[in-house]
């Protein structure tokens, strides 16, 4: 009998766009004896910072039915990403008012699903941290990863702190831990807490602004001398690859940060080659990083 | 010549306080205009984006304003605001409101527009829409596509159940077949 078990929510940019992340993941995680259930016909989130902003009803209802899918599973929700997260928790929040429920449901009838308030939603550090625990991830490292990592938290993580099951917000360094236990050391770099910028929109509509918030913080970590950047979203990692790239190209600059979420990490611990983790398909080269551990693609 | 602030008064729709209240954001009035908000704000750092006087604007009455400002879109919904507001505001929220009232008065980028055409379209805000990401998708040894609404038409239907219901086809103008690019 696995020990853990979940519906495991996609969202949009993971499968769609950074599939890398996915097949990380769900290779690294049966080792934590978790068992991930597929939520048949899931749609985005919906984002929080898009749609949301656009119309909150709408917002709501969509996340409602995913919600539902994964009730019909029986199951709590385990998500990779700060974004769906953020919008999969309001919505187990806002949807535990019978009120909000009865209205929502009314916009549901006709689609065959019905939302009831029995499930949650839990982000891979919450299921990492709280429900495997460090023991049993440090149990399957078998090849220690020795570098310097920043980390890169998220906001959507920790805030709101109201419905979030940290009790705090700053000097978040959970994250932090889950890598000193790969065998990584972190370092503390200028606006750390700061957001990557991806979100509200704004990598749509407003990229100048956006990535120059990935300047701001990639300059901060270079100064810190790192090997590679760690988050524990695929919307920031996006931002951080895809931005840098972005900002050489624009600017002329040279960024060359290697950005990695936590299960391509852990995944490489765990012994897995950085090809299955899919550390070819980024667009910041990770090879610097894989030579400094000893590694290649 | 120094253009003065005159406020003019027929401008002042004191009904907006009131329709935030009605929304959830019930402390909204209780603003003391600290500024912390602003203070706290990553994307004020480098733009015009002034949260503290979003909020008082607000407050004020000056719908048009407010709603038209474009330093609104410039908030990544961080929620730093929200968490440090001594009064206990959740700012994050009161933009997210004003950005809803907002699209309804019809200043929706387009770019955002095109974000809701796909979602319409697919269920996905960030679809599958090149080969290229199938082919991604198979090199790292998963199906093409993935188990969410591209595997499944009916689930898409859902969706679009959904948003007719909502209305929200109608306030991104989408018409079946061709995008309406109308900003
Ligand atoms: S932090 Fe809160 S009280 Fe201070 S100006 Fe902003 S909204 Fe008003
Ligand atoms: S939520 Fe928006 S307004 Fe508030 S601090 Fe973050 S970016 Fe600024």
């Amino acid at each position: 009998m696995v020990k853990h078990r979940y519906s495991f929510f996609l969202g949009c940019v993971i499968p769609n766009r950074l599939p890398q992340i996915e097949a990380a993941t769900r290779l690294v995680v049966p080792k934590l004896d978790i068992e991930l259930v597929e939520m048949k016909g899931a749609s985005c989130c919906p984002a929080p910072g898009v749609i949301k902003s656009f119309d909150i009803d709408t917002w709501l209802a969509l996340t409602a039915r995913n919600i539902a899918l994964s009730e019909e599973n029986g199951l709590d929700i385990l998500v990779l990403c700060n974004g769906c997260y953020g919008t999969l928790i309001a919505g187990v929040a806002g949807l535990k008012d019978p009120d909000t429920r009865k209205r929502v449901n009314k916009i549901l009838k006709g689609t065959g699903h019905q939302v009831k308030g029995t499930i949650t939603a839990k982000h891979l550090v919450e299921v990492l941290y709280m429900d495997v625990g460090k023991e049993a991830i440090e149990e399957t490292v078998v090849n220690p990863i020795d570098a310097r990592f920043a980390i890169h938290v998220g906001c959507h993580l920790l805030k709101p702190a109201d419905i979030r099951p940290w009790g705090f917000v700053e000097d978040f360094m959970l994250v932090d831990e889950l890598v000193e236990l790969v065998g990584g050391t972190t370092v503390d770099y200028k606006l750390k807490d700061m957001c990557c910028g991806a979100g509200g929109g704004l990598r749509s509509a407003e990229l100048e602004v956006s990535n120059d918030m990935v300047r701001e913080k990639i300059e901060a970590m270079q100064r810190a001398k790192v090997d590679a950047l760690v988050n524990v979203c695929n919307f920031c990692h996006l931002q951080f690859d895809v931005g840098q790239m972005q900002l050489n190209n624009q600017y002329g600059t040279d960024y060359q940060v290697p950005v990695l979420y936590y299960t391509q990490l852990l995944g490489l611990a765990q012994g897995f080659t950085p090809k299955q983790m899919g550390l070819d398909k980024h667009y910041i080269s990770t090879k610097p990083f894989l030579e400094k551990i000893g590694m290649s693609v | 010549m120094i253009d003065r602030r005159i406020i003019d008064g027929s401008k002042i729709d004191p009904e907006l306080a009131d329709e935030m209240e009605k929304a959830g954001l019930d402390r909204i009035r209780s603003c003391i205009q600290c500024g912390t908000c602003t203070g706290s704000c990553p994307s004020g750092r480098r733009t015009a984006l002034r949260t503290r006087q979003l909020i008082r604007k607000a407050l004020l009455g000056f719908r048009e304003e407010v709603l038209s400002d474009p330093n609104l879109w410039l908030c990544t919904t961080c929620g730093t605001c929200t968490e440090r507001c001594p009064r206990k505001i959740d700012v994050t929220e009161a933009i997210l409101f004003l950005r809803n009232l907002s699209c309804e008065a019809g200043y929706m980028r387009p770019q955002h527009k095109g974000v809701s055409y796909k979602l319409i379209e697919t269920g996905h805000a960030v679809p599958i829409d090149d080969d290229k990401w199938k082919k991604m998708r198979e090199d790292l040894g998963l199906p093409p596509l993935p188990p969410t609404v591209h595997s499944y038409p009916k689930a898409v239907k859902e969706v679009q159940h959904i948003i007719k219901k909502t209305g929200f086809d109608k306030l991104v103008n989408y018409k079946e077949g061709k995008e309406d690019g109308k900003t």
